[in-house]
């Protein structure tokens, strides 16, 4: 999870205070400053770092929140309230054309993500009924515009790329004119990146501005940018209008301080992050929600966002019959499992979880290689033993195991987990719940 | 020599210096008022702790060089602003010249397998033409294997730069094996008497174990083939990264043992000062550094150099 070091770092400044039943001035001053080094080695802008913890401070010092009975609390749910702030409140929108197609465009450095960035919108507003054309705009990068067609190709999506020595002006009034008649309605073009940000390339932006009125222009940054990120987006901002921030590369441990910066420095809210290398790792950022997270308070919201998206909520009903019938065969078993990994990397989904800190997921590092030998073990059974798994006794296991290229322990400690889930689930419907001693024992197979 | 000491690299340097020149002159103001009032005292300090953490240098760093600063003005009684400055290049200098790295390339193996590795976008297939680009001019015979089977039009994109530079690209479909085309880069180089192998690989985010994991067998089956391979493994750094720099280069440490580093993107206005963690915290030393788009644009690193421009200012006698 992004913010990773950050956000351990403030947890455990404010574990200290939390516990506290009294606060000094000085206390406060003493957590405020690991916060502006945590903040600072989270690459967050010096200044920006600087004037957040100032304004925490003069929050914090007043006589009501120091003598209030949890004045630990209270500082905590500042530093929130200002982190969420800093991060601009609520989540931007993108902005639609009243009249079709909405042109949307994507600056950036090279290297920050932009065409991937295309592909992943495109396919963000595909999902949502639009229909986008993509447009190769960056007319001197080697390959530039072969990597767009390629990424269109994957999504079914038109791509159109520059004739010969055509302008990206040109192109791109092509392109608007091509969309209106063959009904596209967004048209997302994909600019040209430097290396750094010159005169050349302002230029030519704003030709391109001038020329197509362009609803969206989206500033592609990469999240695990340092100092730098501020300097860059307000480069881009005092010569472009800039409508909002990509910040990609927001997984792994990216430090993601351009996320607490960009908007205070430039006014740019960021409006979407991406979060992995896969088509579909593009979210909408939301600034209230991450703060939570960053805070070890957990992101609830995305994560029933996430599973509402990915669970067939026609299956889902039909596992619930069964699971209440209690015939819950290893085939559900595998189905669940298979629903489970549709959601997106496990130790993703459970940072989403509140309390779960990173250093208890360390512990577990969940497998993804065995959920799949899970699969195989599942996929090598006839569908009489997925539905009686009773039936699956010595010499089955043995051929079960060689035919999912697995040792018989394998098979056993899979069927023990089976009959395990099916007992809390026959718990469950007895009402009994998560408190019972048998809940508890209970080992998940990953 | 690869590394020979390039003397006239005034514009190479000197264009560093120049996107740096803007948030200098902004401190340089502030530290001039302050000077005529009266001498180093914490607000000063504070102003050069803004200065050295908008490198990306990060807090422990800076507050080490800071402390270092501290004595030596006690010692030295430093009075002005130009003064301060050049003390302060030397304590930066001192931190990367402390374990005397080695900053060459090794080059006696037969051929010298080199292996580009890092996270997406850094600039590996662009740093791989430019190094295939230094190394054929001077004397060297390289091949690039286009080891990026991954990302979109990699290859297509190494292919174009190999023409550029004048040097053969071995690949493979995509999607192919990258170990596969390794290999045959190495066989390649053989048959054709190459001299030295150029590895681009995927660019890969240091999070993700199994692609680190794909990145190690590479490093094994080059190893089979030729005796002594990878002779370097270049892990390749942007110079616009923040504190993660430092992470990237722990995890593919642990990963590949990088034996050298090539900061890139070293132009515009970001500053690489991580450089000075990522050395310290891992031992790898910078070996070449990226300056602009031209294929002429890989320099050998050069610390009192690098100190200087990161400062803003001339390179200090001493």
């Amino acid at each position: 999870m992004a913010f990773e070091s950050l956000s351990e770092k403030l947890q455990a400044t404010f574990r200290k205070l939390r516990g506290r039943g009294k606060l000094s001035e000085q206390d406060v001053d003493r957590a405020l400053r690991e916060v502006r080094l945590a903040l600072l080695e989270a690459d967050v802008n010096f200044k920006v770092a600087r004037d957040f913890t100032k304004r925490v401070r003069d929050r914090s010092v007043g006589q009501e929140v120091l003598e209030s009975l949890t004045p630990g609390q209270q500082v905590v749910k500042i530093v929130h309230e200002e982190l969420t702030r800093l991060m601009g409140e609520r989540e931007q929108r993108l902005t639609f054309s009243g009249r079709p197609p909405t042109v949307m465009m994507l600056v950036g450095l090279q290297g920050s993500g932009k065409t991937t960035t295309t592909g992943k919108l495109a396919r963000h507003l595909h999902t949502q009924g639009r229909q986008p054309v993509l447009v190769a705009a960056d007319v001197y990068r080697p390959a530039a515009a072969e990597q767009l067609e390629q990424l269109g190709g994957q999504l079914g999506l038109p791509v159109i790329r520059p004739d010969e020595d055509e302008a990206p002006e040109a192109l791109v009034a092509r392109a608007v004119t091509q969309a209106e008649k063959d009904g596209n309605d967004v048209v997302l073009i994909d600019t040209a990146g430097r290396l750094h940000i010159d005169e050349d390339l302002m230029g030519e932006l704003q030709t391109i501005q001038s020329t197509v009125s362009v609803h969206e222009s989206l500033l592609v940054l990469d999240a695990m940018t340092g100092q730098d990120a501020v300097n860059m987006a307000e480069s881009f901002s005092e010569h472009i209008d800039i409508s909002g921030v990509v910040l990609t590369k927001l997984d792994g441990d990216a430090r993601g301080g351009a996320a607490l910066s960009v908007l205070e420095v430039t006014g740019c809210p960021v409006k979407l992050v991406g979060t992995g290398e896969k088509l579909d790792a593009l979210e909408i950022f939301h600034p209230e929600r991450m703060s939570s997270r960053i805070l070890g308070m957990g992101d609830v919201l995305t994560l029933i966002e996430k599973a509402e998206q990915s669970i067939d909520q026609d299956k889902a009903r039909k596992m619930q019959q069964r699971l209440r019938d209690d015939t819950f065969t290893l085939d559900d078993f595998l189905e669940q499992l298979e629903e489970m990994r549709n959601l997106g990397p496990i130790d993703q989904l459970l940072s989403m979880i509140p309390g779960m800190a990173k250093q208890n997921l360390d512990a577990g590092q969940i497998d993804e290689a065995e959920l799949n030998r899970v699969a195989a073990i599942i996929q090598s059974m006839t569908y009489e033993e997925r539905e009686n798994p009773e039936i699956i006794k010595r010499s089955r296991r043995r051929r079960i195991a060689q035919g999912s290229g697995t040792r018989v322990q394998d098979v056993n400690r899979l069927l023990k987990q089976y009959q395990a889930t099916r007992e809390m689930i026959r718990q469950f419907a007895q009402g009994k719940g998560p408190g019972s001693k048998k809940m508890k024992n209970l080992k998940l197979p990953f | 020599m690869v590394n020979e000491t390039n003397n006239n690299t005034g514009g190479f340097w000197g264009r560093m210096k120049d996107g740096l020149r803007r948030s200098r002159d902004r401190l340089i103001q502030s530290v001039d008022t302050l000077l005529d009032f009266q001498a180093l005292d914490e607000a000063l300090f504070e102003e050069l702790e803004a200065l050295l953490v908008q490198t990306d240098m990060g807090m422990l760093t800076t507050e080490r060089v800071l402390e270092r600063l501290k004595e030596r003005s006690r010692e030295q009684r430093i009075s002005n602003r130009d003064e301060l400055f050049e003390a302060l290049a030397v304590i930066l200098e001192a931190e990367l010249c402390a374990t005397e790295p080695n900053r060459t390339l090794t080059l006696t193996g037969d051929p010298s397998v080199m292996l580009l590795v890092g996270v997406n976008g850094v600039g590996k297939t662009t740093s791989a033409a430019k190094l295939a680009h230094r190394l054929k001019t001077s004397g060297y015979a390289p091949i690039l294997g286009a080891v990026d089977t991954f990302r979109a039009a990699a290859i297509e994109q190494l292919q174009i730069w190999g023409e550029r530079v004048d040097v053969d690209v071995i690949a493979h479909a995509p999607g192919a094996d990258p170990a596969a085309v390794a290999f045959d880069t190495v066989k390649a180089a053989v048959a054709r008497k190459n001299d030295v192998v150029l590895l681009d690989t995927a660019g890969r985010l240091h999070s993700r174990k199994n692609l680190m994991a794909e990145l190690e067998k590479i490093s094994r089956v080059v190893g089979r083939e030729s005796p002594g391979a990878p002779q370097e493994v270049l892990l390749v750094l942007d110079a616009t990264t923040g504190q993660n720099a430092l992470r990237q280069a722990q995890v593919f440490g642990e990963v590949v043992a990088p034996t050298g580093i090539i900061l890139t993107k070293l132009d515009g206005t970001a500053k690489g000062g991580i450089t000075f963690a990522v050395e310290k915290e891992t031992g790898v030393p910078v070996k070449f550094v990226g300056l602009g788009e031209g294929m002429e644009d890989l320099q050998p690193f050069e610390p009192a150099e690098f100190s200087a421009a990161l400062l803003g200012i001339e390179r200090p006698s001493h």
